[in-house]
C-alpha cells in the first residue's frame, strides 16, 4: 500500500492504494466520483475517459500511483456550479445521449478533440477521433452533431 | 394541443439528461451499501464437461473470503432454477424439452462461462484471487457449438433432448403452401445465416443483493429492464421469498437491447447468498469479458427459404425452414423469439396467400440465446427482404416496383401466419423513400463511384414488425407464462404537481420526457410539474417492463387511461366546488370551466380542493386525486417502413462504406420526434453492425468464444456510420387504431430494417446472389474473387 496524492476537480485528495489500483478505481471507489464509468476491460470503450494534466486518458488503463501529483478532471468537474460546460449543454441540446452510460467518457473525449483540433473540427475528424469511445444507443449521429455544436461554443 | 412546446409532438429536450451529462447518474455499480461484500463467479473454462469434484478448502482460507457457494449449496437450499417463461408445443403435440438450469452448475457445465461457484469476499480483488484457488476436477465431454450440426451431433447437451432439439414448431398451412410451390412459375431459393450477435449494452450487468435480518426481507438492485418480472420469477420460481418480502430496484440502467430482460444466475445468487453470510450485502459487477461469455446472445439462425411466384410475378407462397440455436440453456423468453416473434412476421409487407414456417430450436454448448433488439423480427425481415430482393432480380424487375406490386394494400389484412395488420400505407413510405434517396439518379451516382474505383450498390428493405407486446389472452394461448399488459398510477399532489408511477422501465428511451409530454397534453400542467417514477417494486405496484417496443403503445396507454380517470374525478370535484352539474364542466388546457358561465378553476386549484374536502360531500366524492389503470392491448401494433441503403465497395480491399442511408418509417403519431429519430439512428447502427461488423464466433474445436472482447468483436464506431448529411430520416403516418395516441413502437425498427438493406446493397454492388453477414472486407473481397473466377 502506498499513499497517492492528486488534485481531482480542483480539490486536493489523497488515499492509500495498492500498487495495482487503477485510476478509475481510485476515482470511483476511493473518491466516490461515480460519473466516470467502466464499460470494458480492454481499454476499448472509453466510458472511463478523464483528463489528466489536461489530456484525455483512459482511467481504466492508468495506475493510480502513476498519477501522483497530477491534476485530474472528471465529468463532475466540468460544470461551474449549475452552469454547464458548453460540451455538456450541446449533448443535451442535440440528444447526444440515450442511456447515458458512455456519455461522461464521450464528453471528456469530445472536449479533448476540440482542444487539439480547434473549434472548426470536421465531422470526419470527430468520427475518426471517437474511435476509442463506443456508444451502443445513439448510432453516433447526434453525438457527432453535439461535438460540432459544443466545439463552436467552447 | 395543450402546449405546443412541451406537449405531444414536440421535440422536448430530455428531462433525464442533466444527471447523465454531469456524472450524477445512479447506475447499479454506483450504489454501495453499508458493510458490502463482493462476489466473483468462477466460470467453466470448458464448453461441456462433468464436474467430478470441487474443492474449496484452500480458497476458503484465503484473505478476505466471507463465503464460497457451489451448486450443491443451492440444491441443498432448494433454490429453484432459472426458467423459460414461454412454453412452445412441437408440431407433433409434444412439449418443449426444457433441461434444468441451476443458478450454479450441478454435476455438469454446458458452455464456456457457465457458473460453477461464487466467491464472496471483503474486496473484489480478494474474491477474484480466492476463486483461482478453487480446484475443480472436470471430465471434459465432446461439445457442439454450431446450430446446423446440433441435431446430427452425438453430443447431448441435455438428457431430456436426445437429438438436442428443444422443439420442432410450425406455423401456417403446409399442404396449401406445398401446392403453391408445385404450381409456381418461378421459385427463388436462398440459404441464409443470421449471424449470432452479442448485445453489449455499454453498462455491464451488475447486482447487489441484501438480506435484512431484522425484517426478514430481501432487496435486490439489478440492471433490469423489468424489475417486477424479476421479483415475480425470483419469488415464484426460485422460491427465495414471497413478493412482499423481496424488493427489486432497477435504478438507472445503461442500455439493455433485450439482454437485461432476462433473469440471470448472478443476481439470483447474490440476493440468495446474502442471507447465508448473515445479511451482509453482496455486490457483483460483471466485467465486459463476462458480458461476452454469459449475457444472452441474439439471432443465430440457419435457414432455407423459398418464395413461389406465378407467371405474372405475383407471390403465391413462402416456405421457410430454420434451425435456431437457443444455446446451452433456455433463457427467460428464448423460446418465443424464433417462433411467435419470427414466423408470424413472414408475410412482411406483402400479400402472400400461403406461408409455411418450420423451426427446429436446438441446444448448443454456447451462451444462451434470447431476445436482442428486434428479437425474431430482424431474422424474419432478413429472410423476407433477401428473398423478395433476389426474386425481383431473378425476374429482372425493379426491386422497388416488384415490392410495390406485392404490397398489402387494404387494411385490416389478415396474414396466413396469425397477425392481422391494422393500418398502414406501404406505398406511401416507398414513394417517400425513393424520393428522399433520389433513387432515379442512382445510375449517375454509380457511374461517379466507378470513376473512383468503387462499386456502388443500392439495397431495399421494406420491413414490418409487430410490437407493442402484447394482448395477454392471445400470448397466453400461444404459450406465454405471463400477461403482457402494463400498469400506471397517477398521483396528483395537493398543489397540482403530478407523479406518474409506471411499470415501464427507461434505460435510454427517454420515458421521463415522453411520458411527461403526455401528461402535459392531457392535463395542461407545466412539464416541470411532472415526475416519472419507475424501476422500484416498492413504489410501483406491478408492471411488465420495457422491451418489444411496448412502453409507448402499452405503457403510455395505461398512463393515458389513468389520466382519463383523474380528469373524470377532478371534474366531479370542480363541479361541486363551482356548484354546477358535472355534465356542464369542461376541461381544456388545464382549466375547468362551467358551460355558459364565466366560472373557472385551474387544475391545481381543483387538486387542492380534492385534498381539502371542504367544499364537497366526502361521502359522495372520495378525498384525494389518485388513480390507477391497467392496460391490456387489443392487438399488436405494426410499425413499417422502407429503408434504402447505398454502399460503395472498394474493389481492391473489399471494404464497404455506407455512403447513403434513407429510413422512412411509419410509427403512427410521434410523441417526441427527436427521441424517435434517436431510436431509429441507434437501431440502424446496430443493424449496420450486424451486416458489416459484428458476429460471435465459437471455435469448433475448443468450444471457446473467440470473439470475447471489444478487441475481437467489432462494435460499430462513429466512422462506420453514414455521414450526417447522408443519413436521412423521414416519416409517414397511419395512426394505430388500437390506442388513443395512434402510436406504434419505434425502438426496434432500425435494427430490424437495416441488415437486409445493407446486404441487398452489397450484393447489388458486387453482382453476387448471396453474401454472409458480417460482410467484412475479407468476405466481400473473397466473394468478388469467386465472382470473377466464375465469369472467366
Amino acid at each position: 500500500m502506498s499513499v497517492v496524492k492528486m488534485k481531482i476537480n480542483g480539490k486536493a485528495v489523497s488515499g492509500e492504494v495498492e500498487p495495482r489500483t487503477l485510476l478509475v478505481e481510485f476515482i470511483r471507489e476511493h473518491q466516490g466520483l461515480t460519473g466516470t464509468h467502466v464499460g470494458c476491460d480492454t481499454s476499448q470503450c472509453g466510458a472511463c475517459v478523464v483528463h489528466v494534466d489536461g489530456k484525455a486518458i483512459k482511467s481504466c488503463t492508468t495506475l493510480a500511483v502513476a498519477c501522483e501529483g497530477a491534476t485530474v478532471t472528471t465529468v463532475e468537474g466540468l460544470a461551474k456550479g449549475i452552469e454547464l460546460h458548453p460540451m455538456q449543454a450541446a449533448f443535451k441540446e442535440h440528444h447526444g445521449l440515450q442511456c447515458g452510460f458512455c456519455t461522461p467518457g464521450m464528453i471528456m473525449s469530445a472536449i479533448d478533440i476540440v482542444k487539439r483540433n480547434g473549434k472548426n473540427v470536421s465531422e470526419e475528424v470527430i468520427r475518426r477521433e471517437l474511435s476509442g469511445n463506443i456508444c451502443r444507443c445513439t448510432g453516433y449521429h447526434n453525438i457527432v452533431k453535439a461535438v460540432q455544436a459544443g466545439a463552436a461554443n467552447m | 394541443m395543450a402546449d405546443t412546446k412541451t406537449g405531444v409532438g414536440a421535440s422536448v429536450r430530455r428531462k433525464e439528461d442533466l444527471r447523465f451529462i454531469t456524472g450524477k447518474g445512479n447506475y447499479t455499480d454506483d450504489i454501495n451499501l453499508k458493510d458490502q461484500t463482493y462476489a466473483y463467479f468462477l466460470r467453466s473454462p470448458h464448453a461441456h464437461a462433468t464436474i467430478k469434484s470441487i474443492n474449496t478448502a484452500k480458497a476458503k482460507k484465503m484473505p478476505g473470503v466471507v463465503g464460497i457457494f457451489v451448486g450443491e449449496d443451492v440444491a441443498n437450499d432448494k433454490l429453484g432454477g432459472l426458467i423459460c417463461g414461454w412454453g412452445i408445443t412441437s408440431k407433433d403435440g409434444s412439449g418443449m424439452k426444457a433441461g434444468p438450469h441451476p443458478v450454479l452448475a450441478q454435476g455438469k457445465v454446458r458452455y464456456v462461462g457457465d457458473h460453477v461457484a461464487v466467491v464472496i469476499a471483503e474486496t473484489k480483488e480478494q474474491a477474484r484471487t480466492a476463486a483461482q484457488a478453487i480446484v475443480v476436477s472436470y471430465g471434459v465431454l465432446p461439445h457442439v457449438v454450431d446450430a446446423a450440426k446440433a441435431m446430427k451431433s452425438k453430443v447431448q447437451v441435455h438428457e431430456v433432448a436426445s437429438d438436442n432439439r428443444v422443439f420442432n414448431w410450425s406455423l401456417g398451412n403446409e399442404e396449401a403452401t406445398n401446392a403453391a410451390f408445385k404450381n409456381a412459375a418461378h421459385v427463388t431459393k436462398l440459404d441464409i445465416i443470421n449471424n449470432r450477435l452479442i448485445p453489449n449494452a455499454m453498462e455491464p450487468r451488475a447486482a447487489i443483493g441484501s438480506y435484512d435480518t431484522g425484517t426478514e426481507s430481501y432487496t435486490l438492485y439489478t440492471t433490469s429492464q423489468n424489475p417486477h418480472v424479476a421479483r415475480l420469477v425470483i419469488s415464484a420460481f426460485h422460491g427465495l421469498a414471497p413478493e412482499h418480502k423481496l424488493r427489486v430496484i432497477a435504478p438507472d440502467v445503461g442500455g439493455g437491447f433485450g439482454s437485461k430482460i432476462f433473469i440471470y444466475a448472478e443476481e439470483v445468487v447474490c440476493v440468495w447468498a446474502s442471507k447465508h453470510i448473515g445479511g451482509r450485502p453482496i455486490k457483483w459487477t460483471g466485467d465486459r469479458s463476462e458480458a461476452f461469455l454469459a449475457d444472452a446472445h441474439g439471432r443465430d439462425h440457419v435457414t432455407k427459404a423459398e418464395l413461389a411466384m406465378d407467371a405474372s410475378g405475383k407471390i403465391t407462397g413462402m416456405r421457410v425452414h430454420t434451425i435456431a440455436a437457443l444455446g446451452a440453456y433456455l433463457s427467460t423468453f428464448s423460446a418465443a423469439v424464433p417462433t411467435y416473434l419470427y414466423g408470424t412476421l413472414m408475410s412482411g409487407q406483402y400479400d402472400i396467400p400461403n406461408i409455411y414456417v418450420e423451426v427446429d430450436a436446438v441446444y448448443t454448448n454456447t451462451a444462451p440465446v434470447d431476445a436482442y433488439r428486434g428479437a425474431g423480427r430482424p431474422e424474419a425481415t432478413y429472410v423476407v427482404e433477401r428473398l423478395v430482393e433476389t426474386a425481383a432480380r431473378e425476374l429482372k424487375q425493379d426491386p422497388a416496383e416488384f415490392r410495390r406490386r406485392s404490397f398489402v394494400k387494404s387494411f385490416p389484412h389478415q396474414t396466413p401466419v396469425i397477425m392481422c395488420y391494422d393500418a398502414g400505407d406501404y406505398g406511401a413510405a416507398l414513394d417517400k423513400a425513393l424520393e428522399m434517396s433520389d433513387y432515379k439518379n442512382f445510375a449517375k451516382r454509380k457511374a461517379e463511384s466507378a470513376k473512383n474505383g468503387k462499386l456502388r450498390g443500392v439495397g431495399f428493405s421494406a420491413y414490418i414488425e409487430a410490437c407493442g407486446i402484447a394482448p395477454s389472452a392471445a400470448v397466453g394461448s400461444l404459450g406465454a407464462g405471463v400477461g403482457l399488459w402494463e400498469s400506471a398510477e397517477v398521483r396528483v399532489n395537493p398543489i397540482g404537481t403530478v407523479e406518474i408511477l409506471t411499470g415501464s422501465h427507461s434505460h435510454g428511451q427517454g420515458h421521463e420526457t415522453t411520458f411527461a409530454q403526455l401528461v402535459v397534453e392531457k392535463l395542461g400542467v407545466d412539464i416541470n410539474s411532472v415526475s416519472i417514477v419507475h424501476g422500484d417494486t416498492d413504489k410501483v405496484q406491478m408492471g411488465m417492463g420495457t422491451y418489444g417496443s411496448r412502453s409507448g403503445a402499452v405503457g403510455m396507454h395505461a398512463i393515458s387511461k389513468a389520466l382519463d380517470k383523474i380528469e373524470a374525478k377532478a371534474k366531479r370535484v370542480a363541479a361541486a366546488v363551482m356548484e354546477s352539474s358535472v355534465d356542464d364542466v369542461e376541461f381544456k388546457n388545464g382549466t375547468f370551466t362551467v358551460k355558459g358561465t364565466d366560472k373557472k378553476m385551474a387544475f391545481g386549484e381543483v387538486a387542492l380542493q380534492a385534498y381539502l374536502g371542504h367544499k364537497f360531500n366526502s361521502s359522495e366524492i372520495e378525498i384525494g386525486l389518485k388513480e390507477t389503470a391497467f392496460h391490456d392491448p387489443a392487438n399488436f401494433v405494426f410499425p413499417a417502413g422502407v429503408h434504402i441503403c447505398e454502399v460503395e465497395v472498394d474493389v481492391d480491399t473489399g471494404l464497404t462504406k455506407i455512403v447513403d442511408y434513407t429510413a422512412v418509417d411509419d410509427f403512427g403519431n410521434l410523441i417526441n420526434p427527436m427521441i424517435v429519430e434517436g431510436q431509429v439512428q441507434g437501431g440502424v447502427a446496430q443493424g449496420i453492425g450486424q451486416a458489416l461488423l459484428e458476429g460471435a464466433v465459437y471455435d469448433e474445436d475448443s468450444g471457446q468464444l473467440l470473439t470475447g472482447s471489444f478487441m475481437d468483436y467489432n462494435m460499430p464506431r462513429a466512422a462506420n456510420m453514414p455521414s450526417i448529411e447522408n443519413f436521412r430520416l423521414g416519416f409517414t403516418c397511419t395512426p394505430c387504431p388500437t390506442n388513443p395516441m395512434g402510436m406504434k413502437g419505434c425502438g426496434e425498427a432500425g435494427a430490424i430494417a437495416a441488415p437486409p438493406a445493407v446486404i441487398n446493397a452489397i450484393t447489388n454492388a458486387i453482382g453476387v446472389r448471396e453474401i454472409a453477414m458480417p460482410a467484412t472486407p475479407l468476405t466481400v473481397w473473397t466473394a468478388m474473387q469467386a465472382n470473377k473466377k466464375a465469369a472467366e
